[in-house]
Order: structure tokens, then sequence, then C-alpha cells
């Protein structure tokens, strides 16, 4: 059953920049060699974090989204575990709704999602 | 007239979910300046009771949040929310 999934992963920022692509690529190759097709490729590159994981405050943002068979997430978050550059990883399977938004996202049509009758919330 | 303690049902002012009122289906937890305006100033969810929002969105809601926290997009506990 071919499912859409979403992986976030953190690298830790003391990469040279090649090993910084490195490890995408190797990531990349590993769905594309494990029969994955993949969609959207993002780098949001050096941002803060909002707390320190493993005592750094930043790290390289990496964003793939792709079409996959469901044995693949086993196979790639073991892969995340072992690999030492990765310091957080997140794998999320994407509901209609989800492929939906992430198609717009790319076309650039949401604005910002705000929602139209915005007023701010009576904390 | 209404009595002393009875709650006037004030229709103007109700709450609503403004999911299902814009017509967002996804909450994505990438962005975070949509997700900040769902969490109160130290990191924490606002109740439903607070935002009015329903309880399929609130759970979408939370979520969402929950993995923002989990990729360091938000604080677990900020202090101060930018």
């Amino acid at each position: 059953m071919v499912r859409n999934y979403e992986t976030v992963f953190i690298m830790t920022p003391v990469l040279s920049e090649e090993q910084k692509k490195s490890t995408v690529k190797k990531y990349t190759d590993f769905l594309k060699k494990s029969g994955a097709k993949i969609i959207n490729e993002e780098d949001w590159g050096l941002k803060q974090l909002a707390y320190p994981i493993e005592k750094k405050n930043s790290g390289f943002y990496q964003l793939v989204e792709f079409e996959a068979e469901g044995t693949i997430v086993d196979k790639i978050e073991t892969e995340f575990r072992r690999d030492e550059t990765v310091i957080r990883f997140l794998v999320v399977k994407l509901d209609k709704h989800g492929v939906a938004y992430n198609a717009k996202r790319r076309k650039g049509e949401l604005a910002s999602q705000n929602v139209k009758n915005e007023e701010p919330v009576k904390a | 007239m209404a009595l002393h303690n009875e709650k006037v049902h004030d229709v103007n002012n109700e709450k609503y979910c403004r999911f299902e009122r814009s017509g967002i289906k996804h909450i994505d937890y990438k962005n975070p300046d949509f997700l900040l305006k769902l969490i109160n100033d130290n990191g924490k969810i606002m109740p439903r009771r607070i935002t009015g929002t329903s309880l399929k969105y609130q759970r979408k809601v939370a979520q969402a949040i929950k993995r923002a926290r989990h990729i360091a997009i938000l604080p677990y506990t900020g202090d101060s929310m930018r």
C-alpha cells in the first residue's frame, strides 16, 4: 500500500557544507534505492533550535516528502538512529488533507494560512 | 427579564471553531507563526474553552504542536514567546 510520508531531520551544525550534502544525499539515495518516489525536498538551512539538543543551539533542517510502501519507515528510522550527524528526526504519515496542503504549499498559494476573521485569542 | 444568575445566551460573542469556519483541514506542524496563536505565553497548549475550537481540530492542533516541539520549532516551556 503506497502511502505519502514526510520526514524532517536536523543535522548537527558542526558539519561542513559537503558533509551536509553527502548526508542528505545518503538518505535520498536510500529512499530511491528502496523504491520510494521523492516528491519534494526542502533545505531550511541553519536554524535556531527552540531548546538545546545535544548541547547545540542550532541545526541544519532538511525536509523530504516521499511516497513509499509502509515497510520503509522502520528502515529509514534505523538509518537515522545509526547516523550520529542527525540529532533529531521525525517521520510522519500524511493523510489526504496533508498531501493537498503540501501541494498547495509548494505552489505558494497559501498566503500565510491566516484565518479570515482572525482575532487575537482572549487568553 | 433574565433571572439574576441565569446564563444569558449571548449569540454574538459565541465561541466558534476557527478551523471549521475558515475551512482549514490540515494543521501544519512546520510553520510556527500559525501555531504560536494556539499556545499561551509559557508555551502551553491553549484549552478549548478559551479558543473555542471543536474537539476534532483540537486533537489535530495538539498533535501538530507536539510534533513541532519534537523537532525544536516550538519550545516545551518557553518563558518568553517570541
